[in-house]
């Protein structure tokens, strides 16, 4: 096993320097707010993520957390790639990153759509991470449910 | 290490039981491949063991030559099906000491075994007229402990929550002991059982029990003791331990998985009303009722996993030719070396007793800031198989503070080099996390 495929030095470098990591409350208070709390059963990561929108744009997607690497970096990238775009914009790259991390290793990332999110290609060939890099991504779904925005109805079995 | 003479007269290191272990080793095909282009380093034993080929021979063969039904044949498979499978519980019975095999049921693991006391208790808190013993109300209590693993702490709540009785439970000290300094005010009058881990799974504390089943006696509960982690590691003696009950399961001592065991005094079984119902655990059915066998065919309905059990008794004859003191005796020496290696890892940081003593060969630990899963995946990478997680213990995960841990675990296999392979690999975790 080549241990850099998966520990890509965009994810350690995500993970020992976190973006937008905190959980923050919205700058304009007519925004809506809401998040959710994650919990992988199996290892007991958690990440909390929250967004703030105003049912359009994604002003802010926050997140807290206690994980391992591939967790904490995916919820890096997450606020780095969400934070300030269209609802509809969000959508499709939570969608291409759950295509992404469900792909077995099969699947070849774009990266005008996955930014940094690419570097995640290698976890899909590890299913006993797959959870953890979709751990955020799957909270960010349920708070931006919340929030009133829809986003990528696909559940993932990983 | 420093050496220290033992005085004359005194039991000598050399009086150890000792096996070969290389020898040991060549019992285990498994033992032979390759991980990631690596030698496999298994150190996940508390999770499964692996199996000899003398089980794996005869299971195949139960399955090749003598497959049938058990206890309801007249023919020559039958009987022999039957003969194996209690022939298997009686090996069994021999091995924990039990005084009669019929005190021996098996079950599909331990969680099933103790979830079959707990619902007898359910089930006896339905019916006025059951053994006082194991009727739950309100203002009843059940004790267990903070280092259970969720298969003893979950029954139990539910337990709980149906009869209206509490649930309370030992704390774990600093330095991973079962904390019994409340002893007396946590065993009480009010206590129905306690229900208590022999050594744990994620700690590796080997709970010293007298003192507690003195005070169970006392007060005249019930003290099952949840031997998972103990009865492949360790000699047990029932009767010696003074249990009522205990569980263990066969996966973990070179036996198949699907096959566990529960063990209880002869007269507290025949006092339990049955859990499941089906074929095989009944006297007589009629329309309008029915009556049960007595144990252990009243807690066995349906047909048993009878190649498992048959598979287990051949995990028995294995462990009890090489000796079970001296499979504590090297996974002793084990610990002790690997708790001398482990601290030589900067930054690592041992859960539970950190001396070889009252403990078993499972030293759960944290490297650094650097969370298990990537520890467990470098590691993998070079071959080495530890376990990562909560271990199905989270409130001792909570307890100390960290979401999961690294846990390396021992059998009759291990070797030291095995604990080198280790120290080396989280080495290299620390390269690249740090």
């Amino acid at each position: 096993m080549q241990l850099d495929q998966l520990y890509q030095e965009i994810i350690l470098d995500h993970y020992k320097h976190p973006h937008g990591r905190g959980l923050r409350d919205a700058d304009d208070p007519a925004d809506r707010v809401a998040e959710a709390h994650h919990v992988n059963p199996t290892c007991g990561d958690e990440v909390t993520v929250r967004v703030a929108t105003d049912g359009e744009v994604l002003h802010d997607v926050s997140y807290d957390g206690m994980g391992c690497s591939i967790s904490q970096a995916s919820a890096s990238v997450l606020h780095e790639l969400l934070t300030g775009r269209d609802a509809d914009e969000a959508y499709r790259v939570h969608e291409a990153f759950v295509e992404l991390m469900s792909g077995r290793g099969q699947v070849t990332p774009d990266e005008d759509v996955l930014g940094d999110g690419v570097a995640f290609a290698g976890v899909a060939r590890y299913p006993a991470r797959v959870k953890c890099a979709l751990l955020p991504w799957m909270a960010f779904k349920d708070a931006a449910a919340r929030a009133g925005v829809g986003v990528s109805p696909s559940e993932v079995k990983a | 290490m420093t050496s220290i003479a033992i005085p004359p007269g005194m039991p000598q290191y050399g009086d150890v039981p000792r096996y070969d272990v290389a020898k040991v080793r060549a019992d285990f095909p498994i033992l032979d491949r390759e991980v990631n282009g690596h030698r496999l380093v298994y150190l996940d034993s508390a999770n499964t063991s692996h199996k000899p080929r003398q089980v794996l021979d005869v299971l195949a063969e139960h399955y090749a030559m003598h497959n049938a039904n058990v206890s309801r044949s007249v023919h020559t498979l039958g009987t022999e099906a039957t003969e194996a499978y209690e022939g298997a519980r009686a090996k069994v019975a021999a091995f924990i000491n039990a005084p009669s095999a019929d005190e021996v049921v098996f079950t599909k693991n331990s969680t099933e075994a103790i979830n079959i006391v707990a619902y007898a208790f359910s089930n006896a808190s339905l019916r006025p007229d059951a053994d006082p013993r194991f009727r739950l109300g309100p203002g009843d209590e059940v004790v267990i402990s903070e280092m259970e693993h969720h298969s003893n702490i979950v029954p139990w709540q539910l337990l709980c929550e149906r009869t209206g009785a509490t649930l309370r439970w030992f704390p774990v000290t600093d330095q991973g002991r079962l904390d019994e300094s409340g002893l007396a005010e946590l065993v009480t009058e009010r206590t129905k059982i306690v229900s208590m881990v022999h050594m744990s799974n994620i700690l590796g504390t080997v709970n010293a029990t007298s003192r507690i089943t003195q005070r169970v006696r006392e007060v005249g509960a019930l003290l099952l003791l949840d031997c998972s982690q103990s009865v492949p590691h360790m000699p047990m003696d029932v009767v010696d331990y003074d249990a009522d009950f205990i569980v263990f399961t066969g996966h973990k001592m070179c036996g198949p998985t699907g096959i566990g065991v529960l063990w209880g005094r002869s007269e507290l079984l025949a006092a339990m009303p049955p859990v499941l119902g089906g074929g095989s655990m009944i006297e007589t059915v009629t329309m309008a009722g029915s009556t049960f066998a007595a144990p252990p065919a009243r807690f066995e309905a349906g047909t048993p996993p009878i190649a498992e059990a048959v598979a287990l008794g051949a995990a028995v004859d294995y462990l009890t030719g090489i000796g079970m003191r001296a499979i504590q005796w090297h996974e002793k020496e084990l610990t002790a070396y690997a708790l001398d290696a482990l601290g030589t890892v900067p930054g690592l940081r041992i859960f539970g007793p950190a001396v070889p003593v009252g403990r078993g060969g499972t030293i759960s630990f944290a490297l650094g800031d650097i969370h298990p899963h990537d520890v467990g995946q470098v590691l993998d990478s070079l071959g080495v198989q530890v376990r990562v997680g909560h271990h199905c213990a989270r409130p001792v995960c909570t307890r100390f503070g960290v979401p999961a841990m690294t846990r390396a675990s021992f059998y009759l296999y291990t070797t030291t080099e095995e604990i080198d392979a280790l120290v080396a690999g989280l080495e290299q975790a620390r390269k690249v996390f740090d």
